[in-house]
């Protein structure tokens, strides 16, 4: 089985369905021949064409409201924003037309889209390259929000959400793109949308988080464990809807939680986390929730990109405030 | 210094505002039958349109956008287009609509603030009405890409208003038409009026056709009062896009007789005098004179249309008003094709609350 790389595994789970499903059309700027400016399909091109492999005029609304017109005709497009800071122009036909086509038709039409887009700061990227826009897909009605964290999860709920009969914003954390590899095996299995992955077992606190964040929460998860506190790690993995009974349960047992997102902390989706815990989960909790997030200012360019996103560091001392409360 | 590119704009018109007819006709017009039966639709247009406006006024609909005077544009295009294309509109083309096959109870669910209205008994296919303006420019885009790439001959009928464009996704959507050669068809109803702006405040160009020239877009305009000249570009213009040929545009000069909506007041920004003008261009007088003037019509069988058209309406209206309301847990419904175990508790809540929770908050 081959050891492959997150944004090779999108790559994978692209030409698989593409080649299962005649309906699969992939569009977006440069994702034809160039591939991709990561390079996510490349390849697709020379083995489906141009027709199904589109290389768009640079408008992201257009691509967005294509795809909508396309997946109500009934193809599946898998429509790629190059980066989501510029995914803000799409949010008109996303919030207003994708996510409403079912519901104000009363099920005469639908809207199997995926809005693939890159997400997340700290590859040195020049502005508007390195936003964290998840709670604002996420607060729209009709359309499931899914950001992966390892190559085989990035398979999977990629096919998943290619399946998927409703719209998908499909966030991909570009700090994961060829961090690390994983086995993968392409054998066309989708992994459950609306759940989440518990990553690490552990019974003193509930760490939870999602996209590029899972990988320094494990390390963070590591470096407690040298405290001698077993921390649990769970990715959500499907924003919205998301699986708030896991967590829940998790907060059972250790009675301590903490939400991390490099995401701005006003209205993040840490706060509907912690919230949701607060309001349910209360009698299990022996100390506040916890959010170690991103800061309310905008994310800085590549020389201080390091001090916005959660460290290690800051994800550790989160935890220890709540296993550490009296 | 050479001139590298050249254009003109073409405008057709057959029948003037008097019913005088101004070039000889095309072939479906010479058969007066046809005629006589669009004549019948923009009666029921605009008896359906004028009851619409009464049930508003009386309490029993919501906000409504009329169709007075574009009833030309909206028999000419909803008769050359077939029942496999598929249309994508603004809130004013419940011509077209009805000639589709959505039925008058279903428009009167709609402006009653009623999704179940959009669920068309019509063309399954046709999208439901766009009220965020000229969005529907990119999704008639992507519809016309789906039919070219399935290789169908099948057209997409992409209708907006003047105001519409000056918006990117009406150039987004164009330029996207051009590009891939889409069996797209943009119909642009100029009625001079966005709400209070008026065409002239609305943009420089000389006409908002030749805004597709950019586009590499085919483009012309039509008298959008002449029943005639709109039928027989958009059935040409259509007839193309079906065979492979591309993209066109029709700017449809019209006038918006009515307010905006009926919570609005034209009044306030546009004399009477000039209402009162336009209303000698209106498209249904001159097809009547027209017909008038062969004797293929006359008062008997006039007063007989309108008893007719009334009848139809009334009929309508009365399905419309014994349809039960929706339950509140609709809301739920469609949301989602299964709704999603986390919104489970949601509903819940709301079925707690039960009818109780139905307060009428828009009094």
């Amino acid at each position: 089985m081959a050891q492959i790389t997150l944004v090779e595994a999108i790559n994978r789970a692209l030409a698989t369905e593409m080649e299962r499903d005649s309906d699969v059309v992939i569009m977006g700027q440069d994702v034809g021949k160039d591939g991709g400016v990561f390079r996510a399909t490349v390849g697709l091109t020379d083995r489906f064409g141009p027709e199904r492999v589109m290389d768009t005029p640079l408008a992201e609304a257009m691509i967005a409201g294509m795809a909508i017109g396309m997946a109500v005709e009934g193809l599946k497009p898998v429509a790629e924003i190059q980066f989501s800071g510029f995914a803000y122009t799409t949010i008109d036909q996303i919030l207003n037309h994708a996510g409403r086509m079912r519901y104000r038709t009363r099920g005469r039409m639908s809207c199997p889209l995926v809005l693939r887009t890159p997400c997340g700061a700290g590859i040195h990227a020049p502005e508007h390259h390195s936003e964290s826009p998840e709670a604002m897909f996420a607060h729209m009605p009709g359309i499931r929000v899914v950001y992966p964290s390892s190559p085989r999860r990035a398979y999977g709920l990629l096919l998943a959400s290619i399946r998927d009969p409703d719209p998908v914003v499909f966030c991909e954390p570009t700090r994961l793109y060829r961090l690390f590899r994983e086995e993968v095996e392409d054998d066309a299995t989708a992994l459950p949308l609306d759940t989440c992955f518990t990553l690490r077992e552990g019974t003193d606190v509930t760490l939870v988080t999602w996209g590029g964040m899972v990988h320094e929460t494990l390390g963070a998860a590591d470096a407690l464990a040298e405290l001698g506190y077993a921390a649990e790690v769970i990715d959500v993995a499907t924003l919205k809807p998301y699986d708030l009974d896991t967590i829940l349960a998790s907060v059972g047992r250790t009675g301590r939680c903490v939400v991390v997102s490099e995401a701005p902390r006003t209205a993040g989706f840490a706060s509907e986390i912690a919230a949701s815990v607060s309001e349910q989960g209360l009698l299990s909790l022996m100390a506040p929730v916890q959010r170690v997030t991103g800061y309310d200012t905008v994310v800085p360019l590549a020389r201080l990109e390091k001090y916005y996103i959660p460290s290690v560091e800051r994800i550790v001392a989160g935890a220890r405030r709540a296993i550490e409360f009296s | 210094m050479q001139p590298v590119a050249r254009f003109e704009i073409y405008y057709t018109q057959y029948l003037d505002e008097s019913g005088r007819v101004t070039q000889p006709f095309p072939e479906f017009a010479q058969d007066t039958a046809q005629l006589i039966d669009l004549y019948r639709w923009m009666g029921l247009m605009r008896t359906y349109d004028a009851k619409a406006i009464a049930l508003q006024r009386t309490g029993q609909l919501g906000t409504y956008a009329p169709i007075l005077g574009q009833e030309a544009i909206q028999a000419g295009v909803g008769s050359a287009m077939r029942s496999d294309d598929v249309f994508l509109m603004t809130y004013r083309e419940q011509g077209i609509q009805l000639m589709r096959g959505v039925t008058m109870k279903e428009l009167f669910l709609y402006w009653s603030g009623d999704e179940r209205g959009s669920d068309y008994s019509g063309p399954r296919g046709d999208f439901p009405i766009c009220i965020t303006i000229g969005a529907q420019a990119t999704h008639a885009a992507g519809a016309a890409y789906a039919i070219k790439l399935r290789r169908q001959k099948r057209a997409v009928v992409c209708a907006i208003g003047d105001g519409a464009t000056s918006k990117g996704d009406f150039y987004e959507g164009m330029n996207a038409a051009g590009t891939w050669k889409l069996p797209l068809v943009f119909l642009v109803t100029n009625n001079q009026w966005a709400i209070s702006v008026p065409r002239g405040a609305q943009t420089a160009a000389e006409t908002l056709a030749q805004k597709a020239i950019a586009a590499g877009i085919p483009c012309e305009q039509v008298d959008g009062n002449d029943l005639i000249a709109v039928r027989q570009v958009m059935d040409q213009a259509l007839t193309k896009a079906r065979n492979g040929e591309g993209p066109a545009l029709i700017e449809a000069l019209s006038y918006r007789l009515s307010d905006h909506t009926t919570a609005d007041d034209a009044s306030r920004y546009r004399s009477a005098d000039e209402v009162a003008d336009a209303w000698k261009r209106e498209p249904i007088s001159r097809v009547r004179n027209y017909l008038t003037g062969l004797g293929a019509w006359d008062k008997t069988r006039e007063e007989a249309l309108l008893k007719d058209c009334n009848e139809r309406v009334q009929t309508a209206v009365q399905e419309y008003t014994a349809t039960p309301l929706p339950k509140p847990a609709a809301m739920f419904e469609h949301l989602y094709e299964t709704l999603p175990s986390a919104l489970e508790p949601q509903r819940a809540e709301l079925d707690l609350n039960g009818d109780a929770g139905g307060a009428d908050h828009a009094g």
